[in-house]
Order: C-alpha cells, then sequence, then structure tokens
C-alpha cells in the first residue's frame, strides 16, 4: 500500500502523463466527464459519478473507422490507426469497472473488435472506491462492493490522503513509475474506510431491490408481462439512459460525406430510437413500448442468457438521475416485484 | 390534495374523462414520473409537488388518438404550450379537460445536490399545500434544510406569471417566483465580442450527447417526423463525426421553434449535460419582441404570431428598431 496527500494529486497526475495519455474525470461548463488530461484541466475526483461513464475512453461515442478518398478516379482506403500508446484511465468508480467487463464480453469474443481491443491492451485503469455513495446507487445489488475496487490499482480517499494498492503487474509497473511521489502506507489505513462505506451503502433506498425472477430463462414470462403497457408511458424516447449508462454498447456505423470522399464512422446507438435496428426490410420494432422493453430485457434477460447469467446492468444509478422523465430500471425492477408480491 | 383526487374520481367515475394524465410519486422524494391513471384506485399514488417540473402539455398529442377525453393537469406555465398545440392544431380542446394547478415555483433536484447533498431519503416540505419556504432533506449522511427558492429551476425565477392561460377548473393557490431578469442571460451573450460569444457557445454545446432529451420534450417540437429522425440526412439523431452538435443541431432547432416557443424552460431542465439551451430561445424571443413588439407564444389562441404574420409595419432586412 502507498498513500499521497490529496493535496498533491495533480502532481501524480501529472507524473503519469509525462509518459502516457491519462484520461480522467475533468469538470468543463459545470459537468465532469472522462477527458484526456492536460495541463491547467480541472481535476474532479469528488463527484461521484460522471455524467457519461468511462465506457466512452474504450468506445467513444463517436469514432472514424476508417477513411476514403478519391484521387484521380481511384479511391484512397485509408485504416484509422489503432491505439499504440500505453495510457492510464484514472479515477473510474467500481461500477464502472464492472461496465467494462460487461462491455469486454461483447467486444473481446469473438469477432474481436480490433478498435476496443487495441484500447483495452494499452490502458491501465486505476479504481476509486466510492467514499460517500448516494442515494441512486444499486451497485451492491449486483454483487459490486464498493469499498473494494476491482482494477490494476485501487485507491481509496480518507483524511485528505490517497491510499493506492497496486493489484495486478500493469499497476505494479504504474506504481513503480510513480514512485517518486508515492509514500509507502500501512496495509490496514484503510480498513475502518471500508466499513463505513459498507454501512453507509446499507441505508441507500435501493438496497431492498431483489433481481430474483430476473435471468436467462424468463424471456416469455418478461416479454409478454401487460407491466410494458404502463412502464413505457412516460418515456420520451430519446437516448439519456443509453448514453449515460456504462454497459449500452449498440451502436450503428455509418458514412460521413466529406469533399472528396467519406468518413466511416461508428457512433452510440440507443434502443429508444425510432430507426434502432431498422433494416431493408423495415423495422421489427415499431413502438416505443417495444423498443422500451427491449432496453430492460436486453439488461437483464438476453444479457445473462448469453453471457454465463452475467446483468448487463451494474447499479451505477445514472439512469435515475437523468431521466428526464424519471423513469429507470429500478423502477422497471419494482413494478415487477410488486406485481409478483401481488399474485 | 384530497378535494382533487376527490373531483378527479368523480370525473373518472361519471365517465366525462376516460383517463387522466399527472404525476405519479416517486421512489427518492424528488423523481416523480408523468403518468396516466385510468381507474380511481391508480389514483393512490398520484402526487403533485414541487418535484412535478414535467410539463405534461405534449403527451396530449398522444391522448388525443385515444378514444374519449383525457384529463390533463397544468400548471400556469405549462398552459401556454398546451394553447400553442391547439394552435398548430396538433391536439384538440374538445379531447381534453384541464385542471389548471397552482404552483409555488418548481424544484431543480441538480441544484441540491450541487450543494453537496447526497444520500438522500426523504424530502418534505414541497407539497403543494405546504409553505414551499424551506425544504426539509433527510440523508444517509444527516439532515438538511435549504431555501426552496434556493433550489427552484431557473425558469421559475422569470416566471411568466401564475395566471391559467387555459383551464376547466382551478385547483391550489400558487405564490409569485419571478424575482429575475428574463433576458439578462442574453444581454450578457450580447455583450460579448465575436469570438468570446462563439468560444461559449462552444464550450456549452461541444457537451452535447445527442440525446435528443431536449428535442423530445419540447412541445413546439411536435413535428410528426423530425428532420433529424431521416435516416437519408448525414446528420440525424446520432453522434457525428464532425462537431454537428456544436455548429449546428441547436441552432436548426432553436430557428425552428422560433416564435413558436413558449419558453417553457424543459429543454435546460432535462438537459443530462446542463447545456442552458433555452438561452438560444430567449434570444429568439428577446428580437422578436424588439422588432415586432411584445409577444409570447401561447398566451392566445388566435392571434398570429410576428413570424407568420404580414404588415406594413414589418421591418425590412437589416433594420432595426
Amino acid at each position: 500500500m502507498k498513500k499521497i496527500s490529496k493535496g498533491n494529486l495533480i502532481d501524480l497526475v501529472a507524473l503519469m502523463a509525462e509518459n502516457q495519455q491519462v484520461y480522467l474525470p475533468v469538470k468543463a461548463n459545470g459537468e465532469t466527464n472522462y477527458a484526456r488530461y492536460t495541463a491547467g484541466a480541472e481535476v474532479d475526483i469528488d463527484t461521484l459519478k460522471t455524467v457519461k461513464s468511462a465506457k466512452e475512453v474504450f468506445f467513444p461515442q463517436s469514432e472514424t473507422l476508417y477513411t476514403v478518398v478519391t484521387e484521380d478516379k481511384k479511391y484512397k482506403i485509408t485504416q484509422q490507426e489503432l491505439q499504440k500508446e500505453e495510457f492510464v484511465l484514472f479515477g473510474v468508480r467500481p461500477c464502472d469497472v464492472k461496465g467494462i467487463e460487461v462491455l469486454d464480453r461483447v467486444f473481446l469474443t469473438d469477432p474481436v473488435d480490433t478498435f476496443y481491443k487495441a484500447r483495452r491492451d494499452h490502458g491501465v485503469i486505476v479504481s476509486f472506491a466510492c467514499s460517500e455513495p448516494e442515494e441512486s446507487c444499486f451497485c451492491k445489488v449486483f454483487g459490486i462492493d464498493c469499498a473494494e475496487p476491482n482494477a490494476d490499482v485501487a485507491c481509496w480517499v480518507k483524511d485528505g490522503e490517497i491510499f493506492w494498492k497496486a493489484l495486478t503487474a500493469k499497476g505494479e509497473a504504474l506504481t513503480e513509475k510513480c514512485a517518486s511521489v508515492l509514500a509507502d502506507a500501512d496495509e490496514t489505513a484503510v480498513d475502518t474506510l471500508k466499513s463505513d462505506i459498507r454501512n453507509i451503502v446499507e441505508k441507500l433506498p435501493y438496497m431492498n431491490l431483489s433481481l430474483e425472477g430476473w435471468n436467462g430463462e424468463v424471456t416469455d414470462e418478461k416479454f409478454n408481462s401487460e407491466i410494458w403497457e404502463t412502464l413505457y408511458k412516460p418515456c420520451l424516447a430519446c437516448g439519456t439512459c443509453t448514453f449515460v449508462c456504462p454497459t449500452c454498447q449498440c451502436y450503428d456505423i455509418k458514412d460521413y460525406k466529406t469533399s472528396n470522399g467519406i468518413q466511416k464512422y461508428r457512433c452510440w446507438d440507443s434502443c429508444m430510437y425510432s430507426d434502432f435496428t431498422m433494416m431493408a426490410h423495415g423495422n421489427n420494432r415499431t413502438t416505443q413500448l417495444q423498443r422500451y422493453r427491449q432496453r430492460f430485457m436486453h439488461k437483464l434477460v438476453y444479457f445473462p442468457k448469453n453471457n454465463d447469467g452475467m446483468y448487463s446492468c451494474v447499479g451505477c444509478g445514472r439512469c435515475v438521475d437523468k431521466c428526464p422523465a424519471s423513469t429507470n430500471i429500478v423502477k422497471v425492477i419494482k413494478a415487477f416485484m410488486n406485481e409478483e408480491a401481488g399474485k | 390534495m384530497q378535494e382533487l383526487i376527490k373531483r378527479i374520481t368523480e370525473l373518472l367515475e361519471n365517465g366525462e374523462v376516460q383517463r387522466v394524465v399527472g404525476w405519479k410519486k416517486g421512489d427518492l422524494g424528488y423523481n416523480p414520473e408523468p403518468a396516466y391513471f385510468e381507474t380511481a384506485e391508480a389514483l393512490k399514488d398520484f402526487v403533485y409537488d414541487g418535484f412535478c417540473g414535467a410539463n405534461l402539455s405534449k403527451y396530449m398529442i398522444k391522448a388525443c388518438e385515444l378514444e374519449g377525453k383525457t384529463l390533463v393537469l397544468l400548471k400556469p406555465c405549462d398552459t401556454y404550450s398546451f394553447n400553442q398545440l391547439i394552435k398548430e392544431h396538433r391536439i384538440s380542446k374538445e379531447k381534453i379537460y384541464v385542471i389548471g394547478v397552482g404552483c409555488k415555483g418548481k424544484l431543480d433536484i441538480e441544484k441540491i445536490k450541487a450543494m453537496g447533498i447526497k444520500g438522500i431519503t426523504a424530502i418534505s416540505g414541497v407539497e403543494i399545500t405546504d409553505e414551499c419556504d424551506t425544504i426539509n432533506i433527510e440523508t444517509v449522511y444527516g439532515n438538511k434544510t435549504v431555501a426552496y427558492k434556493d433550489a427552484m429551476l431557473e425558469r421559475c425565477h422569470v416566471c411568466k406569471g401564475k395566471e391559467h392561460k387555459v383551464y376547466d377548473e382551478l385547483f391550489f393557490d400558487s405564490a409569485d417566483t419571478d424575482d429575475g431578469d428574463r433576458f439578462a442571460g442574453v444581454d450578457y451573450i450580447e455583450s460579448l465580442s465575436p469570438e468570446e460569444k462563439f468560444e461559449f457557445f462552444k464550450k456549452e454545446l461541444s457537451k452535447c450527447i445527442r440525446c435528443n432529451a431536449c428535442r423530445n420534450v419540447c412541445p413546439a417540437c411536435s413535428c410528426r417526423k423530425c428532420v433529424f429522425d431521416s435516416t437519408k440526412f448525414d446528420a440525424d439523431r446520432k453522434a457525428n463525426v464532425d462537431p454537428f452538435e456544436e455548429s449546428m443541431f441547436h441552432i436548426i432547432r432553436a430557428f425552428h421553434v422560433a416564435g413558436r416557443c413558449t419558453d417553457c424552460g424543459e429543454c435546460s431542465r432535462v438537459c443530462p449535460q446542463g447545456i442552458p439551451l433555452h438561452l438560444f430561445n430567449r434570444k429568439f424571443i428577446k428580437d422578436i419582441n424588439a422588432f415586432y413588439g411584445e409577444y409570447q407564444a401561447g398566451a392566445e389562441v388566435d392571434e398570429r404570431s410576428p413570424l407568420t404574420n404580414f404588415t406594413f409595419d414589418d421591418l425590412e432586412p437589416g433594420e432595426r428598431r
């Protein structure tokens, strides 16, 4: 275990940034999101949840895949370069770390997504325990312990100090690079903090949420429930929940016309949008009820069905915080809980 | 509150209305959701408090396609949007029964959280029948109090007034909340140099995640098919590979709702990235006021909007008043 005064955080970040890119929560115009560190950036590790999750560092909202340029009546195709340099992703909360594990299931299984894999191979993740969990958090429901980060390096903030513990070989290597600003610390220094965090977690309003009945085997039962008819009604069909979500992974691939060719790019898609999964024959989901249902069925039924029971929700609560109509996955789970109880 | 619920129940049970669109209790004390109530029993979850900021008028477009009459609860500012939708033939008053509800200002949970208040387990003092002076907040980190007006949405500080422009019945008293200058933000931006203006909007709009929440919540954005939903358009609803959001999307939208925007403030309320989108609309409103005389969209159903009207007094291009 190592430590550094929180007041010297920028020294640590600047040192890391000397020989690699560092992505971390930065506050800009009032909102905190992941961004590449540049000198003078307002680093913000106090905000519990960035608006967008850490997924965008590995899976950006939009990225060019290749470009085509017409030259002398010939096409010249240039593939976008893959990530080649090592980088640090700093300040990630345990729920977002789990979110990345979910994305790995999608992008690292055959066929492997080379753009995603290149970033995963070169990224070192430094995760921070959640000293002060908030009311919209329910990561524990999905088996996450926000007092015990599980990444290359785990960090805790306590009494104005950041405690640092390497958990993997990548983490050890990063620790060595930062040795000049890190001091030795006692392994037990954060024990009381961990139990304090766990005590707070137990008091949070969503701790009674039960996932009983949600698994890969209940497609027909859940799909055909009449509850969806009521649940989807407030939905505005915007993409907020899908874009702030650390596990939503759907994307679209499109052409952007340039003056002399095209840029082939991909961008986050949203199952809330009416052209989602639009194909040549048309669209297999024509109503908002169907699209709304898709999102939750995917997280709680289809994904576990195809991934050894792993849910594709991590309980970060961003949809709870951000849905403009205050509908969200918690309300969906609760509605089914009440339905079961009423039977 | 019991009187309102009693009256709504009566209207439902005697068949005068088939359904009610109102707000349903949330599960965190600050997150009620717009909801349809079709039975008296369902009304047990009905709520109307300081967090019912959602403007329900746009839900009437769908409701008007349904069999029978729909009862809707509207705050004073929502009635402007409602009138505007009638004016644009998107909804029909004959299909809707309006209960106007008083308003003491609506709350912005983001403002409360920005005060460092977290781990909220209960909130009180925000019922429409309360004084709405102080908010009591219980959290897992201890209890807090916040002055009601410090937690109000920006739009409530520049309230258009507590008079309902359309209603069948009224419930609850309102409280005056207008203590701000509606055009202060626009004046500030107008005072900047072109470079500074560009920088201001670039910084704000680069936060856009193209979720389209602003468009989808906007009662003036009621096109059956939005231009941005066309798959044949390079800049359809998803994030682009160029800075389209920064430079075009919001400007195009602001132009499209100019003269029709009632300044209900829903765009800014729902933006997950806290972009002050209302500033665009207010700039248009300010200019329309200056060029054509004071005009408030949605105040009247029958008057013509300055931008769809012609008079010999109209300004010539480039002329200023």
